[in-house]
């Protein structure tokens, strides 16, 4: 897919060792966006680490989840939505002519606020994403089967629901839906994982174990998770994306940002003084 | 002000005349509430009784008409089994209503072969497809289809769609299966649009992103994401629009060419249940075997109702005792 030449003209988001283009992720520069008049973006630049467990924090409305949903393209379900400036994902731009849409949210995938697996079996959501994108029926069916125990095993799902793989997956706990959903994006092999706030609809118990299993999923996969909880941002993130207003404030460490906030609103926020 | 806030013993005393006349109307209104809602099941109840009380002395025997004193019956294997239909023959009446039945249901499959692509496709093009104005326009057309009265209905497949069968297919007369097949199916459309749009629209837009954030086009969203979800209605869509078929009498009566006989094609006319009933009661004998085996007719109409809303219910329950397993 990433055919074309990594730009390496310098920028002002550009790491200081610039020939390690490849350990990004995705790279945004000059990112705005509306919806209809009202600017949700404004010149977000931004470079997210391969491999890396990166967090998008900010108060409501600051486009924490407007820029997640940038980099998969989902945005433009919505048809008023107007955006100017570069998105490189894995050094391509997903706004060039040739990318396509179905691939990028292959190698991008997306777990959701609310868990939501369809309303098939459980067996078939492990699959759905294979039966979209790949020449599905030629796999045989002892395959098959090797790929949805591996997808649930690495989820740590697999002893609970091998009895019961036909069974509806909405009939599953909530904690175990949200498993099931990252479940699906494996067989897939995606390079980056989205996660919009994938533990609000969780119990304090479902919110210890979906962390553990986002915490298991770093190297293999770059995740980027948008959270509104400062505790999980802290628990489970290597850096920190704090935004507010459309713009990014700080980017750094999450270590750094809880201990030594670079900017005065930074610090506001995550001491719980506002948003 | 100083009604609602008793701060008298007069303010007092005037709510507890109030409460009082409240006290006395509320039975009142509960059980008017009531009868309306008992009033549906009486009604159907009535109608079932009544049609079974008239159509019961063609199989238990009639003595009045009967010729030399003989006690008239309804023979129900020839009712059932043969395809002649002779109710007025002074020689030997035949009532076979083998003929009939192929009537209604090969127009009313034939219809719904044409109608539920159609009224899916349509459903999907509104509820996920269609936006702004050309949806709203689309819907209050497809509404305003449903209020055309069947007879304009019957009056188009008379005067537009026969000339135009004929010159395509080079049957001499255009009123035929076909004919009344493509009527009826314009005729369910717009309640299988509006039943199934509305299932479709009750479907979670979460399911959609979901398909969508793996990849799925929109026609693989629409087709393994929202068919699954709304089976459920999109089933009940496609009931409603059967009953519509079986039910439907007037433009049948019209379309079909209304003549007794086993089709071998879809360009054969036919003669419906429905429409032998519209076409026949008013003229037939009160009290004599033509006017009861008509009632008769009848009770195997409500045998098909109830055999398709059975198993409606049966396949709905059916996926919901599977979804909560």
């Amino acid at each position: 897919m990433s055919t074309v030449v990594p730009k390496l003209v310098t920028r002002e988001f550009t790491s200081p060792d610039a020939s390690h283009v490849e350990d990004y992720s995705i790279r945004t520069n000059e990112l705005n966006l509306w919806y209809g008049d009202f600017q949700a973006l404004m010149n977000v630049s931004v470079n997210i680490k391969k491999g890396i467990i990166t967090g998008l924090i900010g108060p409501s409305g600051c486009g924490k989840t407007t820029l997640l949903r940038c980099f998969n393209r989902i945005n433009e379900r919505y048809g008023n939505v107007t955006t100017t400036g570069d998105i490189e994902i894995l050094d391509k731009n997903i706004y060039d002519a040739d990318v396509s849409v179905r691939q990028l949210r292959r190698s991008v995938g997306m777990v959701f606020q609310r868990p939501n697996p369809l309303p098939i079996s459980i067996y078939d959501n492990v699959l759905f994403g294979m039966g979209i994108h790949d020449a599905f029926k030629s796999l045989p069916k002892s395959e098959r089967n090797d790929i949805v125990e591996n997808a649930l095993r690495e989820v740590d799902l697999w002893s609970t629901v091998k009895d019961r793989l036909k069974s509806r997956a909405t009939t599953l706990t909530l904690e175990q839906q949200q498993k099931l959903c990252i479940a699906r994006l494996l067989p897939l092999k995606p390079d980056i994982i989205l996660m919009d706030e994938p533990c609000s609809a969780l119990d304090a118990e479902g919110i210890e174990k979906v962390e553990t299993l986002i915490e298991s999923l770093r190297d293999e996969y770059t995740v980027v998770i948008v959270t509104h909880n400062m505790a999980q941002a802290r628990r489970a993130t290597d850096e920190c994306i704090f935004m507010l207003l459309g713009e990014i404030i700080e980017h750094t460490k999450t270590s750094e940002m809880f201990l030594n906030p670079q900017h005065e609103k930074t610090e506001m926020y995550i001491q719980g003084r506002y948003g | 002000m100083s009604e609602s806030s008793p701060t008298t013993s007069q303010g007092f005393s005037l709510r507890r005349g109030i409460e009082k006349v409240i006290d006395f109307t509320e039975p009142a209104v509960v059980g008017l509430i009531h009868l309306c809602g008992w009033s549906a099941i009486i009604f159907v109840m009535a109608i079932f009784f009544f049609v079974f009380k008239e159509s019961l002395p063609a199989i238990t025997g009639l003595e009045e008409g009967a010729i030399q004193g003989e006690v008239e019956q309804l023979d129900l294997v020839e009712f059932t089994t043969s395809p002649k239909w002779i109710p007025e023959s002074a020689k030997k009446p035949t009532f076979g209503i083998l003929a009939l039945m192929v009537g209604t249901l090969s127009v009313t499959i034939l219809s719904m072969v044409i109608a539920v692509p159609l009224g899916l496709g349509a459903a999907v093009y509104v509820s996920e497809f269609a936006r702004g104005k050309p949806r709203e326009i689309l819907k209050v057309l497809i509404e305003l289809l449903a209020a055309i009265p069947s007879v304009v209905w019957g009056f188009i497949g008379l005067v537009v769609l026969n000339p135009m069968l004929v010159d395509m297919t080079g049957e001499p007369v255009g009123l035929n299966i076909l004919n009344a097949g493509i009527v009826l199916a314009l005729m369910s459309v717009p309640i299988i649009v509006s039943v199934s749009e509305d299932a479709l629209r009750a479907v979670p837009d979460s399911f959609r992103e979901a398909g969508i954030a793996l990849g799925a086009n929109r026609w693989e969203m629409v087709y393994k994401v929202l068919f699954p979800a709304a089976k459920n209605g999109l089933l009940a869509a496609v009931l409603l629009g059967i009953g519509r078929g079986i039910g439907e009498t007037m433009a049948v009566l019209m379309c079909t060419g209304h003549s007794v006989m086993m089709p071998t094609s879809i360009f054969d006319p036919v003669r419906t249940l429905t429409a032998t009933i519209a076409a026949e009661l008013g003229e037939a004998v009160r009290g004599d075997m033509h006017y009861h085996t008509l009632f008769l007719i009848g009770v195997v109409l409500f045998v098909f109702a109830f055999i398709i809303n059975l198993t409606a219910d049966l396949i709905v329950k059916g996926i919901k005792v599977q979804g909560n397993e």
